[in-house]
């Protein structure tokens, strides 16, 4: 186990040295302590280590994530796992802004609650937040599955590309083309493994989701839609 | 972008610390905002008196002989403290909008920053440390304060344009955004009898909500109605004799972290502004909700 004292050593040389891991595989687990709500933790790591941030992190903490598993025992600020490529990040506590934003693979697991824009324009990422997620999540989101044991705020999905979007509380509103669609085995199917995979399969059945998709009329501009726009 | 720090004291002993830690949450911001810096400091109020802060680009010659000047004129005692380029007058309350008027009549060059019972301004123009320390902002002692770093986008780095505005007694207003409907609010408040001292889109949010208090309206009530009325983008925090204030407007692109224990309510652009308060590793800490009001009053 490396530990790293972030208020000691400081963030580029943190950073410096989960870059230098790439193609290494001799130190696998990290622990930075004293995070204390800086930004860009761990952002842009690209091999298969652990990493566990003891406190709350700032901006983009896990940021362009590739292969590392990487824990907040905390809370997380705004962009947490933006633009990820793969690995899982898990956060403890809530998520601000735009978690998970442009994702491109991976798994992103929030315990708590997400605010708002969670999963904007995520391109095949997968996010699993156990509370509710805040108003215009998954705004353009073209793939991946976004999975909320909570609750939805204003506008979900509005401008939906191809992302699957399951809710299993209340949602305040769709936005624009965005429709509930049936649940079929197969999405269940898919549900079944995001829980278990989001360590939330104790909390919730796939069976309690509603799922939210497409109703693919603004994927072209059609004069006929204009008004939904 | 802006950086904005507010503490409201429940616990009275950390009373005497509440200029030092708000100092720390302040320069913590300083990455948001390194243009200028202020501060809004409650101190607990005086039966009969009142307090008029005072700044000076000339505070050499203006402020020299200024308290003799104001007492001659208003007949009345009173006692003065200079801070580098601010000046803080103790003056009866009876003689609060006299001493105004009298001010600007003796020494034009002069600006007040603030007025009322417990509300003391002080802000200037450089990075948030050196704000802090021309002002020793550290041993202020209050029940509240506010303070902000800026990062100018609507209007120039002046000391008036610096945040937390004044527009009535005992109130104050911080800023992080840019309202983009200002200058239609601000000839419609001009209408109704507002006055302005700039250009700032962050002066209309003050005035504003001033202006609704003085027709009667809550501080709840008065800050529901920046949602409807103002456009742009803003997390206000507002401040008054009693309390503070918290909205942010329905987008809410523009951070706040809140976090509260039997001691304190905190507000911090970020996280990182509140690390070092006591107890935060135990605080409930959350995010404020858009288009929702929240104050706190004692």
């Amino acid at each position: 186990m490396q530990t790293f004292d972030l208020g000691a050593e400081g963030l580029r040389a943190l950073n410096s040295a989960l870059h230098g891991l790439k193609g290494q595989t001799n130190m696998t687990a990290w622990e930075v302590v004293n995070p204390k709500g800086a930004h860009a933790i761990a952002a842009g790591v690209d091999a298969p280590v652990d990493i566990t941030v003891r406190g709350s992190t700032g901006y983009y903490c896990a940021g362009m994530n590739k292969q590392a598993t990487i824990r907040i025992k905390g809370s997380a600020g705004p962009g947490v796992a933006e633009n990820m490529m793969s690995g899982t990040v898990i956060i403890d506590g809530d998520a601000s802004q735009y978690a998970g934003a442009t994702g491109r693979g991976g798994l992103l697991v929030i315990k708590g609650n997400a605010s708002s824009r969670c999963g904007i324009s995520m391109k095949g990422i997968d996010i699993v937040v156990h509370g509710n997620i805040g108003h215009m999540s998954a705004f353009m989101a073209q793939s991946g599955n976004l999975v909320c044991l909570g609750d939805a705020g204003e506008a979900l999905g509005d401008s939906l590309y191809e992302a699957r979007l399951f809710v299993r509380g209340s949602v305040k509103s769709l936005g624009a083309d965005c429709v509930e669609k049936e649940m079929r085995p197969e999405h269940i199917a898919i549900l079944e493994d995001l829980l278990s995979r989001g360590e939330a399969d104790a909390k919730a059945r796939p069976e309690e989701f509603r799922r939210y998709g497409s109703a693919r009329t603004l994927y072209s501009f059609n004069i006929d839609n204009a008004s939904s726009y | 972008m802006c950086g904005i720090v507010g503490l409201f004291l429940k616990d009275p002993k950390l009373e005497s610390q509440l200029g030092a830690m708000l100092t720390d949450m302040l320069i913590t911001m300083t990455d948001r905002g390194p243009d200028s810096a202020g501060i809004a400091i409650y101190g607990r109020p005086e039966q009969g008196r009142a307090k008029l802060t005072l700044q000076s680009a000339d505070p050499v010659n203006d402020f020299k002989g200024l308290a003799d000047d104001l007492s001659a004129r208003l007949g009345v005692t009173l006692t003065a403290e200079v801070k580098d380029t601010h000046i803080v007058l103790d003056v009866p309350m009876a003689a609060l909008d006299d001493a105004r008027a009298a001010v600007t009549a003796l020494r034009p060059g002069i600006k007040v920053m603030s007025a009322g019972e417990s509300i003391e301004i002080f802000k200037e123009v450089g990075l948030p440390r050196d704000v802090a320390a021309r002002f020793d902002l550290a041993q202020m002692s209050g029940t509240h304060g506010i303070g902000h770093t800026r990062m100018a986008t609507e209007s120039a780095v002046t000391t008036m344009g610096a945040h937390p505005f004044s527009t009535g007694a005992d109130q104050c207003l911080v800023h992080n955004g840019s309202l983009s409907n200002h200058n239609g609010v601000r000839r419609e408040l001009k209408r109704q009898g507002m006055t302005f001292e700039t250009e700032n889109d962050t002066e209309v949010g003050a005035a504003f909500i001033s202006h609704k208090l003085k027709t009667g309206e809550t501080l709840g009530n008065a800050l529901e109605a920046t949602l409807t009325d103002l456009d742009g983008f803003f997390t206000f925090v507002v401040g008054t004799k009693n309390g503070f204030g918290v909205v942010r407007d329905p987008i809410a692109c523009k951070p706040a972290v809140m976090a509260e224990t039997d001691q304190y309510v905190a507000f911090g652009s970020e996280y990182r502004a509140l690390v070092n308060l006591p107890g935060i590793e135990t605080a409930r800490v959350w995010e404020p909700e858009p288009a929702t009001v929240y104050f706190w009053e004692r």
